[in-house]
């Protein structure tokens, strides 16, 4: 699959995603639309089928169930039990019966040091798949998080890349005011893993970054986003938590519709 | 135990797909297992949060996995790792936890681990004590489960031979009441017992697995009205061994008499010292368990 027609398919994944949060008045609407693309890049034009996915930043489920639903993997019947009495996808994955889900994720900091023990079986047992794990940038004010990327780098797992949405909002304001930091970049780079910057709306700047992978250190790529793109409450950190009303549901598909044509 | 662990780890689990973590201990015990393992051992430095995690993914892959630090460190630093990431995907792990109880001593209270058992237990995972150092074998023969493994001292009197393996055993005979201890109090309560003639003391008995599911029927045989049931453990009341206890004789409607407990106090004096001096702050010591059932006669 070519960049246009990915684009095209990723289009169509936003559409859906704007209609999982919808139909479901659920939250959590601004960190999934800022990691979708990510998402999809890496499922679609990345991925091996024996690579390995978590996702840390389990706020972002949704984002994930569409990108599951793209590949085929989830019927557009089961995504619409999306967060409603009774599902097998609740709005924080759960890791149980989900295609390719390995664990159940929603608390922050814990997706690295999985993805890390996953990585280090398959070095153990010299497999060739690769482990991926997104984030959010908020997640890394878990020490979790820097415990597992010194021993990343220490275990020198270059089958690993971490993937990080930077749309710069956290739960109660933006990632500048609470821990002054809008860039995770150079604190990263210190610890000695191979960090890769790109746009996390762009989908050639992704594919770029995580084609530039090292071979004897971890991987991480920062995603420059914006929480809630292209929604009413685009960059505000009310996206982390309301849910959409029609008028506002409109307001979105009009604004994707108009910036797919551009 | 720690010297008894790694003997049973070489003897019987140095397999391909064995990993053995810890959080930076080890030091005059672990050795021969880390040079034996090779690439299988993992040191994962001072970062319980993440040696859990590491453990998990490996346990995700097929791996079976134990994870070793200073008790406290391994259940309490990373309790929602043990929740999320091994308890909710029912990982074969083994954590291990060196040193329950008060074993630290005079370590101090940050070492110390007094409500692991229940804590582990409320996650559902397999509770271990082992009494004895013969037990360690027996009991790691195999977990698919999340497993919780708490490692003290062997205090079995001396010139005793521990007897074989079982989550409960009875270690003496008795006709007034049954106690039960949990681990290695077993020992500290057969040594403390046996010179008393059978009519004047309860039977004793030992718990090396926190799951009343296992008692069995001798133990339930043994219960009387007319006796007290006496249970012993260097852990909290909350959640602890006469908690469990009490709610299977409950639900079993099964006679019993008042119960007597000696259990960690935490520290009542704001004193701290050896194992042995917070045994006797609780009454967990053979004076304070001798004293308990001679005070029924």
């Amino acid at each position: 699959m070519d960049i246009k027609g990915f684009d095209d398919l990723f289009a169509k994944a936003r559409m859906r995603l704007l209609q999982l949060h919808y139909d479901s008045q659920t939250g959590h609407l601004g960190g999934n639309l800022s990691c979708l693309q990510a998402l999809m890049v890496v499922h679609h034009l990345t991925m091996k089928p024996e690579d390995r996915f978590i996702l840390s930043k389990g706020h972002a489920a949704g984002a994930l169930y569409i990108t599951l639903w793209s590949l085929g993997k989830i019927s557009d019947q089961e995504l619409r039990t999306y967060g409603a009495e009774g599902t097998s996808f609740p709005v924080h994955p759960s890791g149980n019966g989900i295609p390719g889900l390995l664990f159940a994720t929603g608390s922050l900091g814990h997706g690295p040091s999985l993805a890390a023990g996953l990585a280090l079986s398959a070095k153990q047992r010299t497999q060739p798949h690769h482990v991926y794990c997104v984030c959010s940038d908020g997640e890394w004010q878990e020490g979790s998080c820097w415990e597992a990327l010194i021993f990343a780098v220490h275990q020198k797992l270059d089958n690993l890349t971490i993937i990080i949405d930077q749309n710069g909002l956290q739960g109660f304001g933006s990632t500048q005011e609470v821990i002054s930091c809008s860039d995770l970049t150079p604190r990263l780079i210190p610890f000695g893993a191979n960090v890769q910057k790109g746009s996390g709306h762009n989908s050639a700047s992704i594919l770029n970054a995580l084609s530039q992978k090292s071979t004897d250190r971890p991987n991480i790529i920062v995603l420059n986003t914006v929480k809630g793109k292209g929604t009413h409450f685009e960059g505000k950190i009310e996206s982390h938590y309301l849910p959409i009303n029609e008028e506002q549901y409109d307001f979105a598909q009009v604004s994707h519709t108009h910036e797919q044509v551009k | 135990m720690r010297r008894e662990l790694a003997k049973e780890i070489l003897a019987n689990w140095n397999l391909p797909d064995v990993f053995f973590l810890t959080g930076d201990l080890g030091f005059m015990a672990l050795e021969e297992v880390k040079s034996t393992l090779g690439t299988r051992f993992v040191n994962t430095g001072v970062a319980e949060q993440n040696m859990v995690g590491i453990a998990a993914g490996l346990a995700r892959e097929g791996h079976k996995v134990f994870a070793y630090s200073i008790a406290p460190f391994c259940y309490a630093r990373p309790f929602e790792q043990i929740r999320n990431d091994i308890c909710m995907a029912n990982l074969p792990i083994c954590l291990i936890g060196n040193g329950g109880g008060y074993a630290y001593g005079a370590m101090g209270p940050t070492h110390h681990a007094l409500e692991d058992c229940a804590a582990m237990s409320a996650l559902g995972m397999r509770v271990l004590v082992p009494a004895f150092n013969e037990d360690l074998g027996p009991m790691l023969s195999s977990f698919t489960a999340p497993t919780y493994l708490r490692l003290g001292y062997d205090d079995r009197p001396p010139k005793t031979a521990a007897p074989a393996y079982a989550p409960w055993r009875q270690l003496l005979t008795g006709s007034r009441g049954v106690l039960t201890a949990l681990g290695p109090l077993g020992g500290v309560a057969w040594g403390a017992l046996q010179d008393l003639p059978e009519e004047s003391r309860p039977s004793v008995w030992v718990a090396s697995e926190l799951c009343t599911q296992l008692i069995p029927a001798d133990f339930y045989d043994q219960l009387s009205e007319n006796h007290p049931l006496y249970v012993i453990e260097e852990h909290v009341a909350a959640g602890g061994l006469a908690m469990h206890l009490a709610y299977a004789i409950s639900q079993n409607k099964l006679p019993c008499g008042p119960l007597r407990h000696h259990y960690a106090l935490g520290y009542p004096s704001g004193r701290y010292g050896s194992q042995s001096f917070h045994r006797a702050e609780c009454g967990l010591d053979a004076i304070g368990i001798r004293q308990m059932i001679l005070a029924e006669l």
